[in-house]
């Protein structure tokens, strides 16, 4: 029987760990670290709740309520001089807890620090759009739609971006495997010779480093190839492969190392 | 728009439309040779002015950031070539840094100093890039031709140090693998002196070239809330009034101990752009003089670790791997397993040629990044184009695409 394998996360995993092995932790500083922080984390406390805020890595990391984001990112904007949305994306956490996080990476350019504002979702709720604060949302929801099928209320065009339109899928998810699902191996077979071919044609081959080591044939034989169905004796001729042709070529002079120059200064 | 069928006259009863209004929807690409990649426009049109462009992007998509969540961190380096391929160096710097961030490494100065001579002649290369592409795209074949001379020499040095002209993956996690070669100072000093004399050249082409200003001047106009808007980044949003470069404001590697300015412009067209890019050239020069004596004041003070010494994290250098079994065992292991960072995330931004390059990565502590997001410029640069672009005509999106310096390896990841 074969062993049970888990589907919600496909991704490569390490094949080992030791079991005593404890991972260190990216240590996380108190807000009150950092004065700018501290009094963005109060100007946001005074108006929406927030669950959690750290300083990482010298950003600060504030937790907030899902709803509450376009209102939090309008403060952040038009009070804190939040003034661009650098990315947001999202993280797949269904394999531990049904949820998303969604984070919001924001910058000010006259206090020189980042925020990065995080909210979980369940599986299949929506975010609200962030499209009419920051236009560069417009297209870093698409892909996350694209990406996590997580939908954005209020977005004016919710479409795919970087995938084909009528593709099925969502890619970044983890249950989702590396060389593609059996939707992505007959999509291209289906689109350009149309389903009645997929006998004849077969599936897409997307492991790219696969080497058929069966073919003895044209596999490493350099310089004594032979056609495809030939018997292999071990007694053919090498075959030279002549690069310049006879008499010469219009216009184009046989290279003589003797009469030509060699720079040695590549600047010249 | 209200979609209208119409029916014509008898004579043509049996065709429909699907408008009542004479907009045309142009095609432009995916294979136009002045989209600079795979760039899909569908521009609708009055008469010859666009009043809709919708940018339809994914030609070029592999799924990075799915490849990074299955590969150890190592074996990630060589696929940010692929970004950027114009630049490579600086998206490895952008992933090595981040790393770097994530595990809290302390990089060698020596390394540093490479480094950064690296990501200079990879701006020099991408805005020599930038300037030959565009003016080809206008028409100015000679600047093209002149631009790519120049680039070709920054390409040779590159080649000396990496063995590689275009993907380099130059840098590691913790330092940079090999030092510098002989030839490689001497030579950055030839290509140095020569340089402004070459950027005088292209000014004296362009500057005043009445073509190329009427191309450039009043053309592609970005607002500065535009610009804050669409997260542009870089020359894109120097050239529309903010003054932001990543190097000055939130300084990594020693750009805090070398000397430069930050060109900026509140006109925001196409020539405030040009202007940029080639007054950046002059600062990366700058920048490269000072690194040159950096690196010759590392060699005088007998500094000589090019990588970070974390065992945990980072291989040995090759001579302990090669003499000293625990350094061997070592190696083993984080080449087969690969290293683990700590369970936390981070957000690094760097200043890549085209505007701000982020790294986020989550780590749960495994050899494979639990996500990792790449904040890759031109993706916004791209996207841009939907507000920029109505008003214009049809000449002019061939010289907006061209000063927005995009590239398709890193909008499509």
């Amino acid at each position: 029987m074969r062993a049970y394998k888990s589907k919600d996360n496909v991704q490569a995993k390490a094949y080992y760990t030791d079991r005593f092995y404890v991972a260190p932790q990216v240590p996380k500083q108190d807000v009150d670290c950092d004065e700018t922080f501290s009094s963005d984390l109060e100007a946001i406390k005074a108006k929406f709740e927030v669950k959690e805020a750290y300083v990482q890595v010298g950003q600060m990391v504030v937790y907030i309520n899902a709803h509450d984001i376009y209102g939090v990112l309008e403060l952040m904007r038009d009070e804190l001089e939040y003034t661009q949305l650098s990315e947001m994306s999202a993280i797949d956490w269904l394999a531990k807890d049904n949820t998303f996080e969604i984070f919001y990476q924001m910058l000010s350019m006259t206090k020189r620090k980042r925020i990065r504002v995080k909210y979980f979702i369940e599986n299949g709720q929506a975010v609200d759009s962030v499209e009419a604060l920051f236009r560069s949302a417009d297209w870093a929801e698409r892909e996350m739609y694209d990406m996590f099928g997580i939908e954005a209320n209020g977005h004016p065009f919710m479409k795919r971006i970087l995938m084909p339109y009528d593709w099925q899928g969502h890619p970044l998810l983890k249950t989702y495997p590396l060389q593609g699902d059996e939707f992505a191996a007959w999509y291209e077979v289906d689109k350009i010779y149309g389903k009645e071919a997929r006998d004849i044609i077969g599936p897409e081959l997307r492991d790219t480093a696969r080497v058929d080591r069966y073919d003895s044939e044209r596999f490493s034989r350099l310089g004594f190839e032979v056609p495809k169905g030939t018997e292999i004796t071990g007694e053919e001729e090498p075959h030279v492969e002549s690069y310049q042709e006879e008499g010469g070529v219009f216009l184009v002079k046989k290279f003589d190392k003797e009469s030509s120059k060699v720079i040695d200064d590549p600047q010249r | 728009m209200a979609q209208v069928k119409n029916r014509l006259t008898p004579f043509f009863e049996n065709i429909t439309f699907d408008r009542d209004d004479n907009e045309l929807v142009l095609n432009f690409g995916p294979q136009h040779p002045s989209a600079h990649g795979q760039l899909r426009l569908m521009l609708h049109l009055q008469q010859e002015q666009i009043v809709k462009a919708h940018p339809d992007i994914g030609y070029l998509h592999r799924g990075m950031e799915k490849m990074a969540e299955n590969m150890i961190y190592n074996e990630f380096m060589p696929t940010t070539d692929r970004m950027d391929y114009i630049a490579s160096s600086s998206n490895n710097y952008g992933f090595a840094l981040a790393v770097e961030k994530l595990i809290g490494l302390e990089v060698p100065r020596r390394a540093k100093v490479i480094r950064m001579m690296l990501l200079e002649i990879n701006r020099l290369m991408s805005h020599l890039f930038w300037l030959a592409t565009t003016a080809l795209d206008i028409g100015a074949m000679t600047v093209f031709l002149y631009a790519f001379r120049e680039r070709e020499y920054l390409m040779d040095i590159i080649e000396g140090y990496c063995g590689a002209r275009l993907t380099h993956a130059a840098i590691r996690i913790g330092g940079v693998p090999l030092d510098i070669q002989d030839s490689f100072l001497h030579q950055l000093r030839v290509f140095l002196n020569k340089l402004p004399q070459n950027i005088k050249d292209y000014e004296d082409l362009l500057d005043t070239n009445r073509i190329w200003l009427m191309r450039m001047e009043e053309v592609g106009t970005i607002s500065t809330e535009m610009a804050l808007s669409w997260g542009c980044t870089g020359p894109m949003l120097r050239a529309s009034g903010v003054a932001w470069d990543i190097r000055k404001e939130e300084p990594y590697e020693l750009y805090d101990e070398v000397e430069f300015d930050v060109p900026f412009s509140d006109k925001g067209d196409n020539f405030a752009r040009y202007r940029i890019y080639m007054e950046e050239m002059r600062q990366s020069a700058k920048i490269l003089y000072q690194c040159i004596e950096m690196y010759e004041k590392c060699e005088k003070d007998g500094q000589t670790e090019l990588m970070a010494h974390a065992p945990k994290y980072i291989s040995a250098p090759k001579i302990d791997i090669m003499t000293q079994n625990y350094s061997l065992m070592q190696h083993f292991v984080l080449v087969t397993q690969g290293m683990r960072p700590p369970v936390g995330e981070v957000y690094v931004p760097t200043e890549s040629p085209k505007g701000e390059l982020g790294f986020y990565i989550n780590s749960q502590g495994g050899p494979y990044p639990y996500r990792l997001k790449l904040r890759a410029p031109s993706f916004w640069h791209t996207g841009i184009l939907t507000d920029l672009l109505p008003g214009h005509y049809i000449p002019d999106v061939v010289s907006i695409i061209g000063t927005t310096n995009i590239v398709f390896g890193e909008v499509d990841r």
